[in-house]
């Protein structure tokens, strides 16, 4: 689990001393960084989705996670001694400044795919914020009380849908099984303690990923049962690198698309 | 409630001031107040420096109408010779529990079926059912309502229908 154990100071963009305050946002931004991006990913399905009804609840979902990753990524500025502000933060870093696992940036796909990938992380989130409401830290555990019942609601949608889809017709027993399998690769690295999240579950900050993995794969498991699908078996590989701000292909197509107006027009405001 | 926004003079007490601040809509469902929303939390005058803190808690994280919300504050205050500075407060979380009861009154008046009780005070095996709430239609009172969309058209409602008068109508989530 514990592979990538450095030294926090080691991955940090800015090369800050790995003082109690800077390790508090290190992990700001990476808790913001999956919000933000997860988000601009959902924001896609906006006229996309197969119902209008869908356009406006995945929108929703991503409006959550942009308010969760609005939050985060202030706190993260206030605290690395930088100023940054948010949208310095989230138009101005580039690819290998971010912090968010290869989960959410991954492409948007089917509406199958989309619903694997918010069960799984929204599993994810549910237990995450539940323990970071008790953080040391004012703004996370103020964020994550309130996040915590928005992100209930994205997992009791998703699960619905995965219902729906799993135990509907052959076809989309087929479809959501499949999406199920694309997306196993991909859940591993959320669970995994890298050196942020230890230093910051010390310091009373934030939790240990791997902590979080029996309530939300039992979640998750219930649900893909409960569906009539099955869980893949452990995949033969799985991503990561992304709390290091190593990332796959599609993470830079989509920063080009979220930062490129504020990357045009310096400076201008609304 | 009335207008917000009414040409007092600069002297005006604190206690207009705060009741003016209270009285401001929300800009989404523009029947119920911040107040009754259970939105305001606190407004610290300073009478000497002619400024103002007031405290907001948001609703949802992402919820747009905040900024809205904000900007109308500080105008109020101006209107009534104030500085104001709206500071957000994440802890305790909103909850929609803080509703006042003439806010409910007032969302069912304007077609909204106020929210319930919270789903989490309820042990919920897996969250696997297909929604089995029991939500009274604002419009006719029947109780035989079905939703049609879990998220609605701003991230506070739901979508449902009702069978017996056959009108759709928002319902505000209980969180």
């Amino acid at each position: 689990m514990n592979e990538n154990a450095i030294d926090a100071t080691a991955i940090d963009p800015m090369g800050i001393s790995s003082s109690a305050t800077s390790v508090a946002a290190a992990y700001c931004l990476q808790l913001g960084d999956d919000a933000l991006i997860y988000a601009q990913r959902l924001g896609e399905w906006i006229s996309r989705a197969p119902q209008i009804e869908e356009d406006m609840a995945l929108g929703n979902v991503g409006l959550d996670l942009l308010g969760q990753a609005r939050v985060l990524l202030t706190r993260a500025g206030e605290l690395d001694g930088t100023g940054r502000s948010e949208d310095d933060l989230a138009y101005l870093r580039d690819e290998r400044e971010f912090h968010n696992v290869h989960l959410v940036e991954q492409e948007r796909s089917d509406f199958g795919f989309e619903m694997a990938r918010m069960l799984w992380f929204s599993a994810y989130q549910c237990e995450l914020y539940a323990a970071l409401a008790t953080s040391s830290d004012e703004t996370i555990a103020g964020v994550a009380a309130k996040a915590v019942k928005e992100v209930d609601y994205h997992r009791d949608h998703a699960s619905q849908w995965v219902l729906r889809l799993g135990d509907g017709t052959s076809a989309s027993h087929a479809r959501m099984q499949e999406s199920l399998e694309r997306v196993a690769p991909h859940v591993a690295e959320l669970f995994e303690d890298d050196s942020v999240s230890v230093a910051a579950a010390e310091a009373g900050v934030g939790t240990l990923p791997s902590s979080l993995w029996d309530s939300a794969f039992g979640h998750v498991s219930r649900v893909v049962a409960q569906a009539t699908l099955t869980l893949p078996a452990g995949s033969t590989w799985h991503s990561r690198g992304g709390r290091n701000g190593i990332h796959s292909r599609p993470m830079g197509y989509l920063l080009a698309e979220m930062q490129h107006i504020a990357r045009s027009h310096p400076g201008a405001t609304w | 409630m009335t207008q917000p926004v009414t040409g007092t003079s600069a002297t005006a007490a604190p206690l207009d001031l705060r009741a003016a601040i209270a009285a401001i809509l929300d800009p989404e469902v523009p029947v119920v107040t911040i107040e009754d929303l259970g939105i305001l939390r606190e407004v610290l005058v300073d009478e000497q420096a002619r400024t103002v803190n007031v405290l907001i808690t948001p609703t949802y994280s992402g919820c747009p109408a905040m900024d809205a919300i904000r900007a109308h504050i500080e105008h109020v205050a101006r209107r009534h010779g104030y500085a104001a500075t709206v500071q957000t407060r994440l802890s305790p979380a909103w909850t929609t529990d803080w509703l006042s009861a003439a806010g409910r009154d007032k969302l069912r008046e304007f077609g909204i079926a106020p929210p319930g009780q919270r789903s989490e005070a309820v042990p919920r095996p897996v969250g696997l059912s297909l929604m089995a709430r029991r939500v009274t239609c604002p419009l006719c009172g029947s109780v035989d309502t079905q939703e049609i969309s879990r998220f609605g058209s701003t991230a506070c409602k739901a979508l449902r229908r009702c069978n017996s008068c056959r009108e759709p109508f928002d319902e505000f989530k209980a969180i």
